[in-house]
């Protein structure tokens, strides 16, 4: 295995975007990184800068004015970089589809590794996708 | 000799969960205006509206904003219910209690969350974790009474979608019981502290007068000593069936919010237990099938402050209207004179007191690229036609 992304699979540090969402799928991943759910004893940090982070974790249907932004921070983002889509709307926009300001999906406008459903998607469900990813850098099969 | 630096935060900071993007003009350490420029999370909500049948909506507006997904729901059944002339007209009495049942442990949840935000802001993790802690019970009681943690689709015109099982009762019960010691640390947490006094007393102070001239609302006004609360003002739910009491302060500082904000949650927990008390039996959804033409206002207290929808209904199976306007619009443009003054260090902590929640207030202005000017509708044409006429008028000497 290639050894940066070995070392992508120990601890990941993460930075978190919101792109345009209702806020339900940020406050559950911040409740992510408190006391019942506790990822961090896996390793799993938030950071303050996108230049120091493994992987990005974005929520929300992306609008006009947030796709060049989203873009320039997936730019500055170090290689590789593991992208995560949480909930339906950066899925698949989910009922904001046919809105006047709304882009396209996320995985027209960046490469996704992860897809988290759900509106919003439980912490178990998206600890369980942060396992399934690790596992799968890690060329385990289950 | 002054020297202006613009500060530059977001529009995806770490300091916020959602994008915006404010600019502080700060002259050394102190902060001497700021901008806050919106529209990243802008999602056409009002005419996505327009488009949905009248009980499609509730689903959608639920998803203006996660953190009081029962007060734009429940602000919208009541615009249209206001069109069969009122709440009370058509919703059963069981529905009346459900509803404010879950009104209120949605104000439980919100506060907690910001108490856990402002905390982490000035610095003290502990209350952020701890909080959030305590805010994990109430989001069960949300997954055992509706089925999700966050968005819960409870409303529905003429009624709500579910009951409260008999079976439920005791535990939202003990949930509270449980809640109440936790809420009697906090608020020895905050009272006692002198850290936390010397760091929010006399910061971002918002008196009386600016309140009302920028039309603050909610417990960010209620901290300055204006006594408003829709709750009380014009009762919905069961509100007016039940003893509590409206929260003010006079000080105007953060410290006067957090402690507004503490004693809410103690009423929130008595008029919970209060409704648990005479839930009353019987039906839960009138099953309304027909919407009347005509216009319809519903107006809720959000746990950020008052909450308007307005529909427009023509009699057919939509809405041809539907206007919002969230409780954090007017209290964001208060940071103009709450912030400015201060040092940059109780920026951030100024900016977040008046619990700003952007995806509940982004507005969109379309401008042409080329020369950056508005572009003008239906309404300006109108108004650049009339004044053209009456121009030739005063050519014509008419």
């Amino acid at each position: 295995m290639n050894l940066k992304l070995k070392a992508l699979s120990k601890s990941i540090w993460v930075f978190h975007v919101s792109a345009g969402s209702c806020n339900n799928c940020d406050i559950e991943i911040l409740d992510l990184f408190c006391p019942r759910f506790d990822v961090e004893r896996f390793g799993i940090q938030l950071v303050g800068s996108v230049r120091h982070a493994d992987a990005l974790v974005i929520t929300g249907a992306m609008n006009r004015k947030s796709v060049p932004r989203m873009k320039r921070i997936y730019e500055q983002a170090p290689k590789p970089c593991v992208v995560i889509a949480v909930g339906q709307c950066a899925l698949s926009r989910h009922m904001f589809r046919y809105s006047y300001n709304v882009c396209e999906p996320l995985d027209k406008i960046l490469p996704v590794d992860l897809y988290i459903p759900g509106c919003p998607p439980k912490p178990e469900a998206m600890i369980d996708g942060i396992v399934k990813l690790v596992n799968k850098i890690r060329g385990i099969k289950k | 000799m002054s020297h202006k630096v613009i500060v530059p935060i977001g529009p995806y900071h770490p300091l916020q969960e959602e994008p915006e993007f404010f600019q502080l003009y700060v002259e050394g350490e102190k902060v001497v205006d700021i901008d806050i420029i919106i529209g990243y999370n802008h999602r056409g909500i009002e005419k996505l509206a327009e488009s949905k049948h009248f009980d499609q909506v509730p689903y959608l507006v639920e998803r203006i904003c996660g953190i009081c997904s029962s007060s734009h729901p429940y602000a919208y059944v009541l615009a249209v219910e206001d069109l069969f002339g009122g709440e009370k007209n058509v919703v059963p009495e069981r529905a009346l209690y459900i509803r404010t049942i879950i009104d209120e442990l949605q104000r439980i949840h919100s506060h907690l969350l910001w108490l856990g935000l402002a905390g982490h802001f000035i610095g003290y993790n502990t209350v952020w974790m701890w909080a959030w802690k305590y805010r994990e019970p109430v989001l069960d009681c949300f997954e055992m009474v509706t089925g999700n943690r966050n968005n819960y689709a409870m409303y529905k015109v003429g009624g709500v979608r579910r009951d409260i099982k008999d079976e439920d009762i005791p535990v939202l019960k003990k949930t509270l019981d449980e809640l109440v010691p936790a809420l009697d640390m906090f608020k020895g947490a905050v009272m006692d502290d002198p850290v936390i006094q010397a760091r929010l007393k006399k910061i971002g102070v918002l008196t009386r007068q600016q309140v009302i001239d920028w039309c603050v609302v909610g417990p960010t006004a209620r901290a300055s000593g204006v006594n408003i609360d829709i709750r009380r003002d014009e009762p919905y739910g069961v509100a007016d069936r039940i003893d509590w009491n409206v929260i003010v302060e006079k000080e105007g500082d953060i410290f006067a919010k957090t402690v507004v904000r503490i004693m809410e949650m103690y009423e929130s927990v008595s008029m919970i237990r209060q409704s648990l008390e005479k839930l009353p039996r019987g039906e839960i959804d009138s099953n309304i099938k027909d919407i009347p033409p005509g216009e319809g206002i519903g107006r809720v207290e959000a746990p950020r402050g008052e909450c308007i929808h307005y529909i427009k209904s023509d009699g057919t199976n939509r809405p041809i209207r539907h206007k919002i306007r969230a409780p954090s619009f007017m209290n964001v443009a208060s940071d103009k004179v709450a912030a400015v003054g201060g040092t940059i260090s109780d920026a951030t902590i100024t900016l977040a007191a008046v619990d700003p929640c952007y995806c509940c207030t982004e507005r969109v202005t379309v401008l042409e690229k080329s020369t950056n000017k508005k572009i003008l509708n239906g309404w300006d044409l109108i108004r650049l036609s009339q004044e053209k006429t009456q121009k030739l008028k005063e050519g014509l000497g008419v």
